[in-house]
């Protein structure tokens, strides 16, 4: 097979290639790395010079570079950690190791996460494959955009309060925030230590489950870790009968944009003719869930990020003064965006402000959760769509940070509430101000642990939305 | 207790620092080390890396509730971990793991001195100031060595009920025994196992107001301890008594000069930011994990010295010392049970007395390096009990068992010493005395009761020492009585 | 509301040195954010139990095993300035 054949498999397809014997181990990475190697969107942070000899079981997984890797350049998109290699790899890039998919390169992304454009990377935003002026979303944008743009046949991101959701949404592509506690945190760099979580960024359904089987587990060195009850199996879904969708139509009246809102609508639909019921339901806390994420995320991700302090690894400013060698390091290390929520969230933690912040956010979030709950005995899911817009221009919300914030409307309380959730592509849409069409992301959740039927749910959708040829058309 | 002052009292609370002797630190697999090379014992967590999670360690938890049993504490149902933020260079994540609002025991006591909490957080990197004067200021810069970074601690928190240093050192010599008597740490203040901190007040005496406290560190002894507190209690007294405040800083005693000096003048307020861990789930110890620590709880210095005080008959000095003092108390009881018949009161005098000086006379031996054993002591003193030996003799002896080791049985088998239990022999050399000593014995007999004590002496020296002093006085009496 | 000396004050608890421009700057943006998060104090919380995280569990905890230690040499492969096999950092002695 040539390179251009194993390119336009889909991961289930090339392990079983690689099975039988109809191509070898190098081939796929070869071809996997020369593509790489052709990106022109920003998208990768680091690719190897020359390759050990490596077994493959299937293609090599595009790593998010807040994913600690052995030896290997890890930076989280911040200049606070340029030159650090860890001395050690996270538990899931080792488990992907282990079941034979090597590390394809590592991708650019939103300085710690922090972002929902990737025009937070202190090396540079990356451009959306489907408009070279727009953002892919962020904080996984690297990630989002190789795979949407044919240089990484998959990918891992981490999801804060929609990262990996409406990257995927943005690029057209399928991207899967799972439980919270479903795959080991160990080694993935920490923004907010109670929300964060890892999952896989797929041109397809299946290639997402095959992934998050490989990742998910209970990890002894992450006290938080559960894994899934039950492991994932590929999943299979024709149609949506006797399965009910729940939408908080209250909450999305607080801004879509018309034509995302089309395309949603026409996502119900197709759920009705798939046998899916279609009812409405209240999620009554959930336009808090960002105010609420933007006390708690910060405040957590204040302190995760005190420890970037120039005395053991990264960057340092050298100063004779210790408390100044650590203000200039952190000055200089840190990006605006980064600097903004360390002190948006030292503000909320400080004497006198954390019970009117802080815990406040946190009796918030348990309301949040419980909305869910209350949700979930009466329907299987709940849909809205990934993000209000479709792609943004580059540049067209920096200006302002709740603006820019409000991206993850949708994807937040997911996030506060632990639950599984997937962004799939839903279809095309006009942008606001004109232009040519872009992919609009249908989110799907169900309740903690429910991945396989939301896996199961997706496939059906994915398969009558017939959206996924159109993805690998993109930039290939 | 003595008060620093008739008008004003002084208030005292401590924090005790106790580091435990688990395998591992608090939450990674590093082995605990002392005196090793700079960070020889490290990783990825006690580094404080990118993306490293903790993981507690259940015996540090064990620990934990061993000391909460001991200290008579109520262990919470459920007690979570917090941050504690601030930078240091010997604060690897910048923020201290530990416990805030919920810690894992509270409320207790120890010979009357009230514990308010005790809770588990990981310890701090060792600094080592380089440059011209070796001290913090005016240093150029510091060494950081990570081994210590992440040990698990204990931290005991009492209440302010304590009055003087000489109290603060002898209520510490008992909390340090219990812990060690726990088995979970080594307690040795000199490498830090143990750290305590005072803090100190004055206020006029029978006032229930706190007055501005200062903060004594991390002395290395509690006989430093001791003397700093007293130095404090005058210097606060003095302030007071010439109408001046008390201003809030930590100080630092120099035992050398006797001086006090503050630590950090120009250190900011603290705000530590304080927030529940996200990486960490609650400790909610269960039946089986406190029935296992009650279970292991053994007899505790506060208890021992009841018992042999009360139940043994032992002098409040001895039962004081073996009780504080765990090696004394286990000789002590492994010389009862080599010889269960010997008096507890009479073993514990020759091992808090005899022993103790003839140790302490040859070059300062430490009870545990001392080839003495219980057994070997034991047998001297059943061999005095038993008059098989006397008292004089067994001193002798004792003198051999110190220096060379030597075996009481051989000893005095060996040398001879073996009492006089025949009473002929001693008979005729009672009678040879007095017949010697005609002036003496005449003085007794004309009722001059005091100068018995040179014919005893006489016939001790003749005897070698091989008789009973008591004996040796009722035959003289008895000779010199008669008709 | 958050003024000036608010920044000025939490930029010294979080070790940054702003300048005069960015403090003016993060004195809006972070009232403005604070604005929107204000929105948190119109709902009723009383009684509810604050959420550290979701996952429901509790004594997950290791045994007391020596795990894998790093040489000293790669201790200290990351750092910025090393002696001796330890980190070495400027002086914390107080501000001149
Ligand atoms: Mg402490
Ligand atoms: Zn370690």
């Amino acid at each position: 097979m040539d390179s251009g054949g194993i390119l336009g498999l889909t991961g289930a397809e090339t392990a079983g290639a690689l099975e039988s014997g109809e191509i070898a181990s190098d081939e796929v990475i070869g071809a996997w790395d020369r593509a790489a190697a052709s990106d022109d969107l920003n998208s990768w942070l680091w690719l190897p010079e020359a390759r050990e000899q490596e077994e493959a079981t299937g293609a090599p997984v595009a790593i998010k570079d807040i994913f600690c890797t052995e030896g290997i350049p890890t930076t989280a998109g911040s200049r606070i950690l340029e030159g650090y290699l860890p001395p050690y790899d996270s538990t899931a890039v080792a488990k992907l190791r282990a079941a034979g998919l090597p590390v394809l390169g590592k991708t650019n992304m939103d300085e710690f996460a922090m972002g929902s454009s990737n025009e937070n990377s202190a090396f540079g935003p990356v451009l959306n494959p489907w408009d070279r002026t727009r953002v892919p979303g962020g904080s996984s944008g690297g990630s989002a955009a190789c795979v949407a743009g044919g240089t990484a046949l998959w990918a891992l991101g981490t999801d804060t309060g929609g990262s990996i959701r409406q990257p995927a949404a943005l690029c057209g592509i399928v991207g899967l925030k799972p439980t919270y506690g479903a795959i080991s945190r160990f080694g993935m760099i920490a923004f907010a230590s109670s929300l964060d979580q890892c999952g896989p960024l797929t041109t397809n359904v299946t290639d997402a489950a095959m992934l998050l089987s490989i990742l998910e587990g209970r990890d002894p060195l992450d006290s938080t870790s559960t894994g899934i009850p039950g492991g994932i199996v590929p999943p299979e879904g024709e149609d949506l009968s006797g399965l009910t969708f729940g939408v908080p139509r209250s909450f999305l009246e607080k801004g879509v944009d018309p034509g995302v809102g089309d395309v949603f609508e026409r996502s119900l639909t197709e759920i009705e003719s798939l046998g899916g019921t279609v009812v409405e339901v209240e999620l009554p806390h959930a336009e808090l869930g960002i105010s609420a994420y933007y006390i708690l995320a910060p405040a957590e991700a204040s302190t995760n990020l005190s420890r970037y302090d120039g005395v053991r690894y990264g960057m340092r400013v050298e100063e004779r003064d210790l408390v100044e060698m650590y203000e200039q390091t952190r000055s200089l290390g840190f990006g605006r965006e980064v600097k903004r929520r360390i002190m948006l969230g030292t503000y909320a933690l400080s004497s006198g402000y954390y019970d009117a912040y802080y815990a406040r956010a946190q009796r918030v979030r348990t309301l949040i959760a419980r909305d869910f709950e209350t949700a979930f005995e009466q329907v299987d899911f709940v849909v809205t769509p990934t993000s209000p817009s479709v792609a943004f221009e580059i540049g067209e919300k920096v200006g302002d940070p709740w603006t820019m914030y409000l991206n993850d409307l949708f994807t937040v309380p997911m996030s506060l509430a632990g639950i599984p959730a997937i962004s799939i592509p839903a279809g095309l849409s006009e942008p606001a101000g004109g232009g040519p069409e872009l992919p609009v992301g249908l989110q799907l959740a169900a309740p903690a642990y429910g991945e396989q039927k939301l896996l199961n749910a997706s496939i059906a959708l994915e398969k009558s939305i017939g959206f996924e040829g159109r993805t690998g058309e993109v930039g290939r | 207790m003595n008060s620093p002052d008739a008008e004003f009292e002084a208030v005292i609370g401590l924090e005790i620092h106790v580091q435990l002797s688990t395998e591992t630190k608090m939450f990674c697999g590093c082995r605990l080390s002392f005196g090793d090379p700079p960070n020889t014992h490290t990783c990825p967590i006690c580094l404080g890396h990118p993306g490293v999670l903790p993981v507690p360690n259940r015996r540090a938890i064990e620990y934990a509730l061993l000391i909460a049993a001991a200290l008579g504490c109520e262990v919470a149902p459920s007690s979570i971990f917090h941050r504690k933020n601030y930078f240091y260079p010997d604060n690897p994540k910048a923020y201290q793991i530990s416990q805030f609002d919920v810690p894992i025991a509270s409320g207790g006591n120890l010979a009357g001195v009230r514990i308010h909490r005790a809770h588990l957080e990981e310890d701090a990197a060792k600094m080592i100031h380089v440059g011209t004067s070796g001290r913090i200021q005016g240093s150029d810069a510091s060494l950081v060595d990570f081994n210590r970074a992440g040990t698990p601690l204990v931290e005991i928190v009492t209440e302010p009920d304590l009055t003087s240093g000489a109290q603060v050192r002898e209520w510490g010599q008992l909390l340090r025994a219990t812990v060690r008597q726990l088995g979970v740490s080594d307690v040795n203040m000199e490498e830090g196992s143990l750290r305590c901190d005072a803090n100190v007040s004055i206020r006029p005496k029978g006032s229930d107001q706190l007055g501005t406290k200062t903060e004594m560190k991390n002395m290395n002894s509690f006989r430093f301890l001791e003397r700093g507190i007293e130095a404090e209690i005058e210097r606060q007294t003095g302030i007071l008594r010439n109408g001046g405040q008390v201003v809030q800083e930590t100080l630092h005693f120099d035992p050398a000069t006797g001086e006090l000096h503050p630590l950090r003048s120009k250190e900011e307020a603290h705000d530590y930011r304080y927030m529940p861990e996200p990486d960490l789930v609650p400790v909610a110890p269960d039946s089986g994990m406190l029935e296992a620590a009650a279970a292991a709880l053994p007899e505790l210095p506060e208890a021992r010295e009841a018992r042999y005080r009360d139940e043994l008959g032992i002098q409040e000095g001895a039962a004081r010392l073996m009780s504080v003092e765990t090696a004394w108390a286990e000789f002590f009881e492994g010389m009862l049970e080599s010889e269960p018949e010997i008096e507890p009161k009479v073993a514990a005098n020759w091992l808090t007395g005899e022993l103790a000086a003839e140790l302490r006379r040859q070059d300062d031996i430490s009870l545990g390096s001392s080839p003495v054993t219980p057994a070997n002591l034991a047998r001297l003193v059943g061999m005095v009990q038993a008059k098989r030996v006397s008292n004089a003799s067994a001193k002798d002896v004792l003198v051999k068992m110190v220096s060379e080791g030597a075996d009481p049985e051989q000893v005095v088998v060996g040398e001879g010493l073996e009492q006089i239990s025949d009473s002929g022999e001693l008979e005729s050399i009672v009678d040879a005395v007095i017949e010697a000593n005609p002036g003496p014995a005449g003085e007794v007999l004309g009722g001059n009761e005091k100068a018995i004590g040179a014919l005893v002496g006489a016939v001790m020296k003749e005897a070698g020492g091989r008789v009973d002093g008591g004996e040796v006085n009722r035959l003289l009496r008895e000779r010199l009585t008669a008709d | 509301m958050i003024d000036r000396e608010q920044v000025a004050h939490v930029a010294r608890l979080a070790r940054l040195k702003l300048s005069e421009e960015e403090a003016g700057e993060f004195a809006v943006e972070l009232s403005a954010i604070l604005d929107h998060v204000d929105l948190l104090a119109s709902v009723d919380t009383d009684g509810v139990e604050p959420t550290t995280h979701v996952v429901e569990l509790v004594n997950v905890l290791r045994e007391d095993v020596p795990g894998i230690e790093l040489t000293v040499q790669q201790a200290t492969a990351n750092a910025p300035e090393s002696e001796d096999g330890a980190f070495r950092v400027p002086s914390p002695q107080a501000e001149a």
